[in-house]
Order: structure tokens, then sequence, then C-alpha cells
């Protein structure tokens, strides 16, 4: 891989460090946003707790939903779960029709406010990508690969360990990508049930009028997107390489 | 066997209705049989045993379908009249809200429409007719008026002049910034399908303004139009301003504008090389070509952005009210506000129910404007 391409990153990185570490260096940035006795730094809590804790709930989400939809997509894809699919796949695209506000709104009478119906938002709206990813990179494994394997004496589920699954990882990786972007943005609306997210930042920010908060929020949460969106990229492409060597 | 599973569950063992002594409070269950009067709750639990019985055996597709809908009909039937009877008389502070019983068997049932519907392999035409059937026999539900001791309803009737508002403010929203996002979004589409070194740096640009967090876009558009609506002159009088519509409807331009070009220049990669050369044979100036050969055979992967975009401005749509914004977001903070859970469905099922019908609307179109043998593809 070449070194040029990273810099950005690596800067973008450093940057999101340095602000968590000690926000208030960065105040003088911010300071002209601000009314002259406002906060300039979001000073309702710590900033790098609630990004910690914006990354572990997407983390967590994420992980549940592509242990899931993994199994899901390769259930339907074997002969015996064959019937299901047309099912799925509709279901799969109904689900991408709720709108997040509806879906985290419509849980909160049942799991009721915090945490709770952010995980289902963020969890239902991971499932899609994977799931849809999986299938289609499971369906469209080369005929003469698997018929080789075949060939070579390997049973059904030999050929999907060692042949169909790893030629599939590349595009798991990449569902599961557009999942975690996905979920960055959906935490931040889960701020809006009283989930600890940075949502918190911005929609403090919406209720004191204070534009510093949140354009803290937003970078912050584009920040992180963008470096995972990268670094699951890296992953996708060496994945790639490595399915062609 | 799942759905039947759930169906049974649901009617026997959850409550199908929960009434509350007033909007805010918890209420108490009853099941399906203890909600209605004796006999009609027996024959309706009865009926549902044989609907859940029917979806194990191996019926005639069609069959299972006119099945399927009417037994959905006759849940969302059966509620409104478990209301009627569970309403005591005289007393207006008291709600009656369906409980997950209801809910579960709605979900069952509309699984089991769906994979009903999905083994049929419906042409677009039958899908836009079942849609409307749909639409007309809920429609005629509602204006029966036997829904209306419902929660929702209630909530609804208290406010059905801001509701209708919200909607047309809702809907405003969602199409209108589409429709810019189109006028914008094409040519920039074009000019980066016809001038290579753009199209990476637009891209790119574009994917990440979708990154940054739909709230947070909302808030900061507050400073830029609220700096022009206070400098430049005749801008507030078409309606820019700081907060309220003006920086919902441009966020939602914003976030649109990633679909619309990437599908456009998708779109316009994908037309065949042969048709273009034939074009320019034919003595067609560049425009011309643009015009009658590559926008007619982009059509379906614009079709399909139109999709994208629509189901995606309405559920961001929702988010405006927290800017003061409008649209049935209104409904569902206040509601979540007040912890009065009857208002934040009043906002957030019609909600779902306007991005199902432009999903099913627009698929059928997507399918229609694809013949057999050009595949649309998009972004």
């Amino acid at each position: 891989m070449k070194f040029w391409p990273l810099i950005p990153r690596l800067i973008l990185l450093s940057l999101l460090i340095a602000f968590l570490v000690s926000p208030e260096s960065f105040e003088f940035l911010f300071k002209p946003l601000v009314q002259a006795n406002a906060p300039a730094i979001y000073n309702q809590g710590s900033l790098a707790s609630l990004t910690l804790l914006h990354v572990r709930m997407v983390f967590f989400a994420t992980c549940a939903a592509t242990i899931v939809a993994v199994a899901l997509a390769i259930l339907v894809t074997r002969p015996f779960g064959a019937e299901f699919l047309p099912l799925a796949r509709t279901v799969v695209n109904i689900g991408q029709t709720f709108p997040p506000v509806a879906v985290l709104a419509l849980a909160v009478p049942a799991m009721g406010f915090g945490n709770g119906p952010t995980l289902v938002a963020l969890f239902l709206y991971a499932l899609l990508p994977v799931f849809e990813n999986t299938m289609t990179a499971l369906t469209t494994v080369p005929r003469a690969i698997s018929d080789a394997a075949k060939g070579n004496g390997m049973t059904a589920l030999q050929t999907f360990w060692q042949v169909e699954l790893p030629l599939s990882l590349p595009m798991i990786v990449g569902g599961i990508k557009i999942s975690t972007v996905i979920g960055f943005g959906t935490a931040t609306i889960g701020s809006t049930v009283a989930a600890k997210t940075l949502g918190e930042v911005i929609i403090a920010g919406l209720n004191s009028n204070n534009l510093a908060f949140i354009l803290q929020g937003a970078l912050l949460v584009a920040a992180l997107a963008i470096l995972v969106f990268d670094l699951l990229s890296m992953l996708e492409r060496s994945l790639m390489k490595w399915k062609a060597a | 066997m799942l759905m039947a599973a759930i169906v049974l569950a649901a009617t026997l063992f959850l409550p199908f209705v929960v009434v509350k002594p007033n909007r805010i409070l918890q209420g108490q269950g009853r099941s399906l049989a203890e909600s209605l009067a004796p006999w009609a709750g027996t024959a309706l639990t009865l009926a549902l045993l044989l609907v859940a019985l029917s979806l194990i055996f191996r019926l005639p597709t069609g069959v299972k379908l006119v099945i399927t809908m009417v037994s959905l009909a006759a849940t969302i039937l059966a509620l409104g009249g478990a209301a009627h009877a569970q309403l005591p008389p005289g007393n207006s502070y008291a709600r009656v809200s369906p409980g997950s019983g209801f809910w579960l068997l709605l979900f069952g049932l509309s699984l089991a429409t769906i994979d009903v519907i999905a083994r049929l392999k419906p042409s677009p035409q039958f899908r836009l007719l079942l849609l409307l059937i749909a639409a007309i026999v809920i429609g005629g539900i509602f204006a029966s008026g036997i829904l209306s001791e419902i929660s929702v309803i209630k909530e609804y009737s208290n406010r059905s002049d801001a509701f209708w508002a919200e909607m047309r403010r809702h809907v405003t929203l969602a199409l209108g910034s589409m429709c810019l996002a189109f006028v914008l979004g094409v040519p920039i589409g074009v000019l980066c399908n016809r001038v290579k070194w753009l199209r990476a740096s637009a891209l790119n640009t574009l994917n990440i303004l979708q990154t940054v967090p739909s709230i947070a876009l909302f808030g900061l558009l507050i400073l830029p139009l609220g700096w022009i609506a206070a400098n430049i002159p005749g801008a507030s009088a078409i309606g820019i301003a700081g907060i309220g519509v003006a920086p919902a409807f441009v966020a939602l331009v914003l976030y649109s504008l990633l679909p619309v070009v990437a599908n456009t220049v998708a779109g316009l990669e994908n037309v065949p090389r042969e048709a273009n050369d034939a074009a320019r044979g034919a003595g067609m100036t560049d425009m011309q070509r643009l015009v009658s050969i590559e926008f007619p055979l982009t059509f379906p992967s614009l079709l399909a952005a139109v999709r994208i975009v629509l189901i995606q401005n309405i559920g961001m749509a929702t988010i405006a009210a927290l800017i003061g914004g409008g649209g049935m977001g209104v409904f569902v903070f206040q509601g979540l506000g007040q912890s009065a859970m009857d208002l934040v469905l009043l906002g957030a099922l019609p909600t779902v129910a306007m991005s199902f019908i432009a999903a099913i609307i627009l698929g059928a179109l997507v399918d229609f404007s694809t013949s057999p043998g050009t595949e649309a593809r998009s972004a």
C-alpha cells in the first residue's frame, strides 16, 4: 500500500484524538461562533466519554446485526432454506423504508427512554446492508469454482467453509462498512430519546442556540464515520487482494 | 409455521388492547376474547386459529392472499370494536390503545401477506392494484368511524387541522427538496460524466456530506441562512430564515444530491457506446445526443434515484421538527416530550405509511421503466 493517501487520514485521526484529549485548546476556533458569555466548548459532560459511548453503541449493534444477518443470509442461500428467500428479500426491502425517527419513537413504549430503542434501531438498520451484501456474494460465487470444489471431493460443508465464505468476505465487509456509517448517524438521532451518544452535544446546542456545540458534535460524528469507513475500506481491499492471490 | 405460531400466541396470550385511565398513565391489558362482546370475541379467536391453520397447509396462493388480507382487515375492525366495548361511557379521559397482541397479530398477518405476495411474483400493475385496494379498504375503515374510539384517532380528532397542516408541510418538504435536488443534481451528474477529474472530487464531497449526522446538518445551516436572511435584501421576503423550513429544506436537498448525482453518473456510464457512436455518425450535436439518446437510456437509473431520495426525505423530514421546520416530527417530539405515546404514534404511523406507499409506487414504476433486457443499474 502506498503511504501518501494515508496522510490526510492520519492528520484527521490525530486532530480527533487531540480534540478529545484537550478540547479547551481548540476553544479559539469555536469562540467566534457563540455569544460573548456562552461556553464555546461542550460543558455538560466529557466529549471523550460521549465519543466512546457512541462508538461502543455502534460497535455492539453492528456486531450483533452482522452475526444475525450473515447467519440469515447463509440460511436462505442453502438448498433447505431456499423457500424463505423471497420472503427474506421482501422483508429486508420493506425494513429499509421505515424512517429512523419512527423506529426510535415506536420502540420507546416497549423499552422506555434511554439506550434500548437506539440499540434496536441501530441493529435493524445494520441488518439490511450486511444481509443484502452477504446474500449477493454467496449467490454470485462463480459456478465453475464451486463445481471444481465438488470435483475435488469436497463436501457441501467444506465447499462452504473453504471456498464460498472466503470468496464472499470482501463483500460482507462492504456491507458492514455501509451499516457502520449509517449507524453513526442513527446513533446521533438516538439522543432524541435520551440515548447517551454524541447526539446529546448537538441537541444541547439546538436547545441553547449554541452553534459551537452543534458543530463539535457534527464534526466528531463525521470524523468517526470517515475514519471507520476508511479503515473498513482498507480491510475490504486487502481481503480482495488476498482473494485474488 | 413461525407466522402461524406468532398469530396463535398473539390471539391467546397477549393483551389485544390496553385500557388506560388517561392518555399518559399506564393501562391494563385485555386479551382479544375479553375485549369484545363474549360471542364476538370467541368467534374471532376461533376464526384466527383457523387462519393460522390455513397458513400451514398447502392452499392455492391466491386463496391464501384473500385469507390474509381479509384477516388483516378483520383485525383492524376488531380493534375498533374493542375500543367501543371497553370504553367506560361518559368518561372522556379514558383511552383504549392497541396492545402488544394487536401489534404482533398485525405483524404476523402482514408478514404472511407479504410472503404470499412475494410468492405470486406480481407484475407492477398487480402490485399497484393491491395497493389501491388496501388504500380503499383502510380509508373506508377510517371513514366509517369504527376506529373513532381508539386513542390515536382521539389524538387526531383533537388536532385534525394541525395534523393536515403538518402533513402538507411534510410532503412539501420531501417532494420540494427532491425536485430541487434533481434540478441541481442532474446537471452536476452530466458534468461529472463529461469532465473526468471533476467526478471523483464531486462524489467524494457528497459522500462526506452524507456522514454529517442529519440533526447536526439541520442545526449547522441555521447560521449561514440566518446571515443570508439578515444581509441580503429580499432573502427574508421569500422565506429564507435561520430557523424553520429553510434550513430543513436546504439540508434535505444536500442529502438528496448524492443519490441523484451518483445515479446520473452511473446511468450515463451504462449508455452503450454503440448508441452514442451511431448518434454521432447521424450528425447529432452533443446537446441533441444528451436529450434524445442519453437521457431516455438513463431514465430507469434516475427513477431509482427518485425512489431512494423520496424514501430518505420522507424519513428525514421528521427531524425538521427539531429546528421548527414542522412536519410529522412535530407530533413525534411533542409526544415524546409529554410521554404521550399515542401522540408519538400519530406522528410516526403516517410517516411509515407514506414511505411505504412511496416505496411500492416507485418500485412498480422502476419495474415499468426497465423493459426486459435492459436492467436498471442503480448506484
